[in-house]
């Protein structure tokens, strides 16, 4: 344990960490940070030795995702700090709860231009919720503890704590300070003030708004997640009898198999969820922020429908889309309150859906998400593979995915009954995410079964963590979709650049994933024939001991579907191929 | 130089901000990103000096203004801000300008009567005036000394409260 009464601001920190709950951080010494690496050794805490800071800052989010709980990751200064810039900003615009501490050259050198000195604060104010450069050591306490604060109340998000060095250095008499319990003191945050408890006049507002409507959509955004309001969601849904779209933020928000999950809308969702949302009658978004990847072309977009609008984020509320009644608030305080607004009003109230239903149920049954089986001698296709995985795990893997085909093609076919059990980058899209994410996820998570999705592209971006994973004893499983291509970008050339591939192609034969994977330490499986697919995935769900990559040859000509062509209204939506006729026969009659 | 702004473009905004350092670019950083520009700015700690009032003009839409605005509210070390309408506040400017003396000190103390300006510095060639006024009519001081010859001139960006008279 750190000392009971650290007096000088390196143990300070490291104490006030032990402070918040923090069991975990993921991070990298250097030059500037180095005084708080010597009281971790004494610590409570497990620190995780990454092989790249931007691993640090991916696995401090795939930690928060998976136990809600702030990730933690602390690296040195200059290019430690440019280098979780990425996460930082992965974290922003997917506002997960993070706390990154970032080692400052000396107070005095500051604005030098000293050995690895860089403006962090001034870099990262963008891509944080918030950053502070701590200019004394008493201080250290209470900025952790407003850190955490503000990384995990109102909408959460990234915090940076940018720290010089020789206020952490015991042996400089800068670092002198006097102990402190970091709550013991008042927070100096002046200017903020999250508001939790939706207006109560504004949610019987809303709800007669939902009595009223005849096609209505609940859509689901990933600030419900954040809120942990799937239980009162399942109640609302229930309650009404209202279809329910998952964003690739939310999916597991509620349950896909659920009669009334449409699943995921937007851009590569499927036509149910796409075409319900375009026919509604009333939109009543919760922790959602009218994406453009969901709306498509904004004009064209739920042409018909009238908007309920709830978000924590004031920012949030008529952002993209007017609303008919704006609630800003707790999604779960929210949610309870629909509930019993609508309790009050009682069953009778509510409008006949019987026809929406049916009109929902039908597209389901037209327009399922369908791809044509492999022929023989061809490689795999990555939507069986897919459906391979999902049904050789239980329902309660965590899922991690990187960012392209692989990740719409893991959202559309993966089934996802609980919450929490699906960690993607969905606002940056950034490459590289899962195999860090998925290394957090289970050191938040060590009981439970963490595969991360991935493609070679991503892959090759950030596989070095898996020697994280390997040394610091944190399996995953790893299904690699190795296509040779930078699959999405393909297919982007494909369908709207006339085929003219543009620097799309990696390399039909190198790296060796196998024995790259053995490099590492970890079990390396290549998987080319569709007998082999599930037996390869039992396989690596038996080895427990180690990491496990399973490299399955997929078709670089599958494309996803359905398809917004950029652009487009949701209304021009593009199923697969085979889909097409019948689309174009409905679309006529 | 720079016309008051009078089209709707035109917005003051007041913030409320804690005084300490770095709190200016986290604000100026919500423009730029936008590509906006900032077009007059002045800021100083209130009378408690734990905060800072700045005051500032932008020439923004409405619809993307109110999101900035919104923004600005959600950074942490904002705590308040409004948007000041012009009809409802009392706005002042305080501007240096150093001009040339030339052929006719009589008739640029005549202008400098005029407008009740404030010699702050008498040379041979040169005379240095103070105004403060509305910013409308800096304006018109500024076009009226043009002729003679501006060598410099400093404008401090207005100020603005709430009128008292509703």
């Amino acid at each position: 344990m750190t000392s009971p009464n650290p007096n000088n601001g390196g143990e300070a920190l490291v104490k006030a960490l032990e402070y918040e709950g923090v069991d975990v951080m993921f991070g990298l010494p250097g030059g500037a940070i180095l005084p708080v690496y010597d009281p971790i050794r004494d610590s409570s805490i497990r620190h995780v030795l990454v092989r790249h800071e931007q691993g640090a800052g991916h696995m401090a989010e795939g930690y928060a995702h998976a136990t809600g709980k702030p990730g933690v990751c602390m690296v040195t200064s200059g290019p430690a700090a440019t280098n979780v810039v990425t996460p930082l900003a992965d974290a922003m615009l997917d506002s997960v709860p993070m706390v990154c501490i970032t080692g400052q050259v000396p107070l005095a050198a500051i604005g030098t231009d000293a050995f690895q000195e860089c403006d962090t604060t001034g870099i990262t104010m963008a891509v944080t919720k918030h950053n502070f450069l701590v200019t004394s050591a008493q201080d250290i306490p209470r900025i952790i503890h407003e850190a955490f604060h503000i990384a995990t109340t109102g909408r959460p998000g990234p915090v940076l704590v940018d720290i010089p060095k020789d206020i952490v250095d015991p042996v400089n008499p800068r670092s002198a300070m006097t102990w402190y319990e970091p709550d013991s003191v008042p927070m100096e945050l002046p200017g903020y003030h999250p508001v939790m408890e939706g207006d109560p006049a504004l949610i019987e507002e809303a709800a007669a708004l939902i009595a009223q409507a005849e096609r209505p959509v609940l859509y689901v955004g990933g600030g419900v997640l954040k809120a942990r309001a799937a239980e009162p969601l399942l109640k609302l849904a229930e309650l009404l009898q209202i279809p329910v779209v998952t964003t690739l933020m939310a999916r597991g928000a509620f349950p896909d198999r659920h009669e009334l999950c449409l699943g995921m809308p937007g851009m590569h969702g499927n036509y149910t969820a796409v075409t319900a949302m375009q026919k509604s009658d009333l939109l009543i978004s919760l922790g959602a922020r009218f994406d453009d990847r969901v709306t498509g072309k904004l004009d064209g977009f739920a042409p018909t429908a009238k908007i309920i609008h709830v978000d924590i984020d004031p920012a949030e509320l008529g952002k993209v889309r007017q609303y008919n009644v704006g609630i800003q608030g707790d999604c779960k305080l929210v949610i309870e309150g629909l509930i019993e607004a609508t309790e009050k009003l009682g069953a009778s109230a509510q409008a006949d859906r019987s026809d929406w239903r049916s009109t929902v149920s039908g597209w389901q049954e037209k327009f399922p998400l369908v791809y044509e089986q492999s022929a023989p001698g061809d490689k795999l296709k990555p939507q069986f593979v897919m459906e391979q995985l999902r049904d050789g795990n239980p329902h309660d893997t965590i899922l991690c995915s990187g960012v392209g085909q692989h990740q719409m093609h893991a959202s559309q076919f993966w089934k996802f009954d609980h919450p929490y059990t699906w960690i993607n980058s969905g606002g940056l899209g950034t490459m590289g995410f899962s195999i860090p994410a998925a290394i957090g996820a289970k050191a938040g998570m060590p009981d439970r079964r963490v595969w991360a999705v991935d493609g070679d592209g991503n892959f090759q971006m950030t596989a070095q963590e898996l020697v994280t994973a390997t040394v610091e004893d944190i399996p995953i499983k790893v299904a690699l979709f190795n296509n040779s291509y930078l699959g999405m970008v393909r297919q982007w050339q494909e369908m709207f650049y006339d085929e003219r591939f543009s620097e799309v192609h990696l390399s039909d034969h190198v790296p060796d994933y196998v024995k790259w994977a053995e490099s590492m330490g970890a079990v390396g499986i290549r998987v080319e024939s569709p007998e082999e697919v599930a037996p390869a995935i039992a396989k690596a769900n038996e080895i427990d001991d180690r990491s496990v990559v399973v490299e399955f040859v997929t078709d670089a000509r599958e494309n996803v579907f359905p398809m917004v062509p950029a652009g487009a209204t949701n209304s021009e939506v593009v199923v697969d191929p085979s889909q097409q006729p019948l689309l174009d026969q409905e679309r006529g009659s | 130089m720079n016309p008051t702004p009078t089209s709707p473009k035109w917005h003051t905004l007041v913030a409320t901000v804690e005084n300490k350092p770095g709190v200016l670019a986290r604000v100026a950083g919500l423009f730029s990103r936008r590509g906006f520009n900032i077009h007059s700015l002045a800021v100083a700690p209130t009378d408690d000096e734990k905060f800072s009032r700045i005051t500032f003009t932008v020439d923004i839409e409405g619809t993307p203004l109110d999101q900035v605005v919104k923004q600005l509210d959600k950074l942490i070390n904002v705590v308040d801000i409004s948007e000041l309408n012009p009809a409802d506040s009392v706005e002042r400017e305080l501007m240096l300008i150093t001009v040339e003396i030339g052929e006719s000190r009589k008739e640029l103390m005549e202008i400098v009567d005029d407008y009740r300006a404030y010699v702050l510095s008498d040379g041979d060639d040169r005379v240095m005036l103070s105004w403060s006024a509305r910013p409308s009519r800096l304006d018109e001081l500024e076009e009226r000394l043009r002729p003679f010859g501006i060598v410099e001139l400093q404008r401090t960006g207005r100020v603005a409260l709430p009128s008292l008279d509703d």
